[in-house]
């Protein structure tokens, strides 16, 4: 059974149609890459899915693990074990990050988590989740605080932005640590190596879902800036 | 039990460590309504202390050199429903000296209570004062709680005070520090409020950066809930070349209550710089949406969001 399955999802903010009947399945623990230029309307599908407010869809479905869930609050989603990393995390004032980590499970040890993001925890733990953090720094904390709650179901914006290039390899195990734990990742990128990553990748444009299949299928017509819609010339849209 | 007993029960329910009255490498000062109950002074620290009409005036000297190691301990309390406590301080900091002093001021029954501080302090050349002042209120918001501070920091000198009261009720907060920092100072003045029901607060807090490079930082937290109201009022003023100051003010609302920052904000100097923030309104909503979707609901989320700020 789908983890997460999008039916015929439209999504219109104002007069603007962000999200045209978009459908998508993520299966149990696979990771899904969704790529698509700026603009494209992915964050609003993260919101969409997380449940931000605001974000309920004009028509369509959103399914998790069986259940209609288009009415929920984020923290009702979140009870069912859906969460995600923003692409710009938020900063907090007097919240550390040892604190940020153990939200919802006071006992646990965060350590570990943030190692994996590549994170030295005796350097960190005790620092605040404030704006004295760098930008790469937040994000890797989020993603480790992400990975603490072993979710079911993690949105992750653009984890990679933000983050130097030599680090690619600190998200790319972030993204296995999710994989080993069994969650299924939305994976939004638009760095090749990350999406290759991934058991399953789409492309979005023009709010649709415009080809489905192996990341390195999905990451050659991206690259090529090619779309099925329309009919494999250069898009205009993409 | 004695009325030493007694404050000492109120300051350990408190949160505060009674143990240290005994301690003899710990100067303290505990008084109870405007009768001193206990005091002692350490090398180099001076304290002389008298009872007056409703209070207490105190002298404090500490002298020139001195690294006053262990924190100071001031305990001032109105354990009664009813009463006035007017605390009168001279505190002076002689050349090189150092000293941070914690005030534990503990009003658990309130009803009728009015607490007023009247504070002259002056920070000598390269001398470096911190001062903590925490509020302990009871629930009843019959309280009444005037801080007044004028502060002069001499050449080098540096004067950080925080000023909190985020334990039970507020009551009536008129705070006024007003600080003057001459060339090469620093002071930073924070403080940070939870206000509840029909509290009442008013904050002001001064600082005139009057030296060459000196530097000035006023921050204050306010959160409010139900009908509370806040007025917090930042002024700085820059009148020598390279000096620096910045208010930065924060109040979050909630429910009905009503929150106004006033930054104020003056310069004279053309080598000066001033800058303010003030952000005021309800919880942030990406901040909130965060919490949530690592499964808090909007009420915990909220709650940890304001205690982060106040913290
Ligand atoms: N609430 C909104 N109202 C109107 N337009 C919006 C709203 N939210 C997003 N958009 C627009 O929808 C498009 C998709 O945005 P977004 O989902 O952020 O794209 P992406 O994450 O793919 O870069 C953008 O053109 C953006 O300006
Ligand atoms: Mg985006």
């Amino acid at each position: 059974m789908s983890v997460l399955e999008i039916k015929n999802l439209t999504y219109i903010a104002g007069e603007k149609r962000i999200l045209d009947g978009l459908s998508l399945l993520i299966g149990a623990s696979e990771i899904h890459a969704l790529l698509g230029t700026n603009g494209t309307g992915k964050s609003t599908l993260a919101y969409l899915v997380m449940g931000c407010e605001g974000y309920r869809p004009t028509s369509g479905e959103i399914i998790f693990k069986g259940n209609v869930i288009n009415d929920l609050k984020i923290h009702e989603r979140a009870g069912l074990g859906i969460t995600m990393a923003w692409q710009e995390p938020v900063r907090f004032e007097g919240i550390s990050v040892r604190d940020y980590l153990t939200l919802k499970t006071k006992d646990a040890d965060p350590s570990l988590y943030l190692e994996m993001a590549g994170l030295h925890p005796e350097l960190c733990l005790h620092r605040m989740v404030d704006k004295a953090l760098s930008g790469g720094e937040r994000k890797r904390i989020e993603l480790a605080s992400i990975l603490a709650l072993n979710p079911k179901l993690a949105i992750l914006d653009e984890p990679d932005s933000g983050i130097d290039m030599l680090s690619t390899q600190d998200i790319i195990n972030v993204i296995t640590a999710f994989k080993k734990n069994g969650s299924s990742v939305l994976l939004i990128t638009h760095r090749e190596e990350i999406a290759l990553m991934a058991d399953k990748a789409s492309q979005l444009c023009r709010g649709k879902i415009v080809c489905s299949g192996s990341p390195m299928e999905v990451a050659q017509y991206y690259k090529a800036r090619k779309c099925l819609v329309c009919d494999a010339e250069v898009c205009v849209y993409v | 039990m004695s009325d030493l007993d007694a404050l000492m029960k109120a300051l350990g329910e408190s949160g505060g460590d009674k143990a240290i009255l005994a301690n003899g490498e710990i100067a303290h000062l505990a008084v109870s309504g405007h009768k001193i109950l206990s005091m002692r002074d350490v090398e180099g620290l001076e304290v002389e202390a008298k009872e007056i009409l409703q209070g207490i005036s105190a002298k404090v000297t500490v002298r020139a050199g001195v690294k006053i190691k262990n924190p100071v301990r001031l305990c001032f309390g109105i354990l009664h429903k009813k009463g006035t406590q007017k605390i009168k301080v001279d505190v002076k900091l002689e050349k090189d000296s150092s000293a941070h002093f914690i005030a534990h001021c503990i009003f658990p029954k309130a009803e009728e209570v009015k607490h007023i501080m009247d504070a002259v302090i002056d920070i000598g050349e390269n001398a470096e004062m911190k001062y903590s002042e925490t509020h302990y209120h009871g629930l009843y918001g019959g309280i009444e709680v005037i801080p007044k501070a004028v502060v002069k920091v001499g050449k080098g000198g540096r004067y950080l005070a925080d000023f909190t009261l985020t334990t039970g009720r507020v009551g009536r907060l008129n705070m006024d520090y007003s600080v003057e920092a001459g060339e090469n100072a620093v002071t930073e003045l924070t403080a940070r409020v939870f206000g509840h029901a029909d509290d009442d607060i008013k904050i002001k807090e001064k600082v005139v950066l009057s030296g060459e490079n000196s530097k000035g930082l006023i921050k204050t937290r306010v959160a409010l809930e139900d009908d509370a109201m806040a007025e917090v009022t930042g002024i700085t003023e820059g009148n020598a070349a390279g000096s620096r100051g910045h208010v930065d003010c924060m109040e979050i609302v909630k429910d009905r209550a009503v929150a106004k920052a006033i930054p104020i904000v003056n310069v004279t100097n053309s080598l000066a710089k001033v800058t303010h923030e003030a952000a005021i309104g309800s919880v942030d909503k990406r901040q909130l949406e965060t919490l949530m979707a690592h499964g808090l609901t909007p009420e915990e989320a909220t709650d940890i969001i304001v205690r982060g700020v106040l913290k």
